[in-house]
């Protein structure tokens, strides 16, 4: 196979243009002409309260307002998982967990609950399992969306526009209808396919693949990254082509690099949805090892229920914070993402 | 529907220069753009077939059939599933549950998320923060989110139970009370999901040309009249992307119900979605199970159809 000679130059053109873009603000994601971000909207705007001089003190009151009901559940849950058994007991009760207002002496660590919580349940097992489907879910995921969009937009095939119309079809069919025939196929059919084809049983109830395997196909992911890929600059990619490069080549070593704004914002709503899976997971398996993070915590509350708040909000820390964090370092992608699949409707 | 966008290869006759004719004829098949295009593909289809399309047949055949998931066969019963659905009572309960459930948090979300669009569409400092502030709950576990919840509504140690007796008012029941346990689960879904129509209304409001305002005070539109006269109307597909999104999501609303009322109080709060779980995978009924998802399926189908259909005219007409 002939290698292009000058693709690393074509490369760099290309990252030239991936940079200048951005700085004008042009590359995905969020083409929404007008509305690159809030900052626009610092030109003068005649909203609703603009003009009016008390507007102002209202906007604020109603924001803090506003950000408080979004607030106190969270903060109750984070200083809940902080209370002691009487604490939780009290009436009225305890905003500030006797466990802070101690923080700095030696003997008070107040991270009982968690300590319990861990143990109540195998929790390190939940975190493998759901690293490794959210893991594995995500990147088929990706996988999947990159090679269809790539065929959907550059390549040729006779009546493409049919095998577009299935995508389409498969986007209307929720998981949640096909819940139940898809754990009859993973249970039985194919235990019984795989016992007259090879001679032994497989079967998907209780495994990894199993959980994450009916979900890493996506239309969805398809019909985001194939608008984000037909707005690169063609003549960059004409260019690469009439060098010589393959098609996988172009994909992997332009059009991906191009494209890594949209494809973080689409790996992390994946991730997000992988990590967060309840009603599949919960019931495809079938002993506690395998459960996720999900199953697990909705377990441990149907038993330790409402009697011992501290230790269930402690386990739900487990599986919200770390997603908090995510979120705090990642927001701006999830956010704009969201919002220029939605305008560009 | 696809535009023509392909690139056009260069002529592979050169590449076969230096190698056998029969390498170049295997090369040629494997790099012909048609093979590449099944190639990248044939991955997400083949998936979807096993996990999506096949699926869906197949969940006709079991509606179709009675199977208690024990006996070696299903019995073909014809549409006796649809019947028994159709003529109990508990079945029509669960569909105005689905209904109730679906306005309340659909129309929740829509108006409260409209409101902090507006609000956060002003020129206030921190409104980057309070948007990511309401967004977050959105991409939190619907579990775990109802475990919190339901520590707040408890009426013994709740925080609920004590804002209310701030003002003097007793706590009602809230989940162990099927009218109020209705309102709770409209709550957290409404608390969880606002910040998304918040986001989607925000994007919208910014796409609104500002001249337009500017030609709605020189004819002397006040507050209200502009967002009646230029805001709302400018929202357009905005509205119904939000509404079509979060009734799709309603449907599937399965964790919340599951892990804050397991459906009851008597049913109270069962959906339709949690009513095919209990069917299949509690009572082992898999034909009725089948068959609500059936129904299910086709609720869901007509929203989006009408969606489609609704969306399209519009570009029509634009």
């Amino acid at each position: 196979m002939p290698r292009p000679t000058s693709l690393r130059g074509l490369r760099r053109l290309a990252g030239d243009h991936v940079d200048r873009s951005r700085q004008l603000g042009v590359v995905a994601p969020a083409p929404v002409p007008g509305s690159r971000s809030l900052d626009a909207l610092e030109r003068p705007n005649r909203g609703l309260m603009t003009r009016i001089p008390f507007g102002k003190i209202v906007g604020y009151i109603l924001m803090t307002l506003l950000a408080a009901v979004m607030a106190i559940p969270l903060y109750w849950m984070l200083s809940g998982a902080f209370k002691e058994y009487a604490e939780i007991r009290a009436i009225p009760p305890v905003w500030v967990p006797d466990a802070w207002r101690n923080a700095f002496s030696p003997d008070a660590l107040g991270f009982g609950n968690f300590v319990e919580a861990w143990n109540a349940a195998p929790f390190g097992r939940f975190y493998l399992n759901t690293l490794i489907i959210t893991a594995a879910g995500t990147a088929g995921e990706l996988f999947n969306a990159c090679l269809t969009a790539y065929a959907f937009a550059f390549l040729r095939f006779p009546k493409k526009d049919l095998i577009f119309v299935l995508l389409l079809v498969a986007l209307m069919i929720p998981g949640e209808v096909t819940t139940l025939p898809n754990y009859i196929f993973i249970g039985s059919t194919i235990r019984e396919i795989s016992s007259s084809l090879l001679g032994f049983e497989i079967t998907g109830i209780n495994t990894y693949w199993g959980i994450f395997l009916p979900a890493v196909s996506t239309a969805y992911g398809t019909f985001l990254l194939r608008q984000a890929f037909l707005s690169l600059p063609r003549e960059v990619l004409e260019a690469a082509r009439l060098e010589g490069a393959s098609h996988i080549r172009l994909l992997w070593d332009m059009v991906i690099p191009m494209s890594k704004p949209i494809l973080i914002t689409y790996g992390l709503i994946s991730a997000v949805a992988h990590w967060n899976a309840y009603l599949w997971p919960l019931v495809v398996t079938r002993t506690i090892e395998m459960r996720p993070l999900t199953v697990g915590i909705s377990y441990l509350f149907d038993t330790e229920g409402n009697t011992n708040y501290g230790v269930v909000m402690a386990a739900t820390c487990f599986v919200v914070l770390p997603l908090i964090l995510v979120y705090i370092w990642a927001q701006r992608f999830i956010i704009d993402g969201i919002a220029a699949g939605a305008t560009k409707g | 529907m696809v535009p023509q966008t392909e690139l056009s290869a260069p002529g592979s006759a050169t590449v076969a220069t230096t190698v056998t004719p029969r390498q170049s004829a295997v090369r040629r098949v494997f790099r012909s753009e048609h093979t590449l295009f099944l190639l990248f593909v044939l991955p997400n289809l083949v998936l979807f077939s096993i996990f999506t399309y096949w699926p869906l047949i197949y969940n006709v055949y079991l509606s179709l059939s009675t199977w208690n998931f024990l006996t070696p066969d299903k019995p073909f019963v014809g549409l006796d599933n649809f019947r028994f659905l159709f003529s109990s009572a508990e079945f029509w309960g669960v569909m105005r549950s689905t209904a109730i459930y679906t306005v309340g948090a659909v129309g929740g979300s829509v108006l409260l998320g409209l409101s902090a669009a507006l609000l956060l569409n002003q020129k206030l400092r921190f409104r980057t923060g309070v948007r990511a502030m309401i967004f977050a709950p959105t991409l939190l576990s619907g579990v775990a989110i109802s475990i919190v919840w339901f520590y707040i509504f408890d009426p013994r140690v709740g925080l609920f139970r004590e804002m209310l007796s701030w003002i003097g008012v007793a706590s009602p029941p809230w989940l162990g009370d099927p009218d109020w346990a209705m309102v709770s689960v409209i709550i957290v879904y409404v608390w969880k999901n606002l910040g998304f129509a918040a986001v989607i209304y925000l994007a919208g409001l910014q796409g609104i040309p500002k001249d337009l305002y500017e030609a709605a005070k020189v004819d002397g539109a006040n507050a209200i009249q502009r967002f009646r006269d230029v805001t709302w109307p400018q929202l357009g597909s905005i509205h119904f992307f939000v509404m079509v999104t979060s009734i799709l999501g309603t449907l599937q609303s399965f964790d919340i119900i599951r892990t804050l009322t397991g459906g009851g109080p008597v049913d109270a709060t069962t959906n339709l979605i949690y009513y095919t779980y209990e069917q299949s995978f509690i009572n082992s009924n898999a034909g009725r199970g089948a068959a609500s998802a059936m129904i299910l399926f086709a609720v869901m189908l007509v929203v989006t159809i009408v969606q489609y259909r609704i969306s399209e005219r519009r570009t029509h007409y634009a």
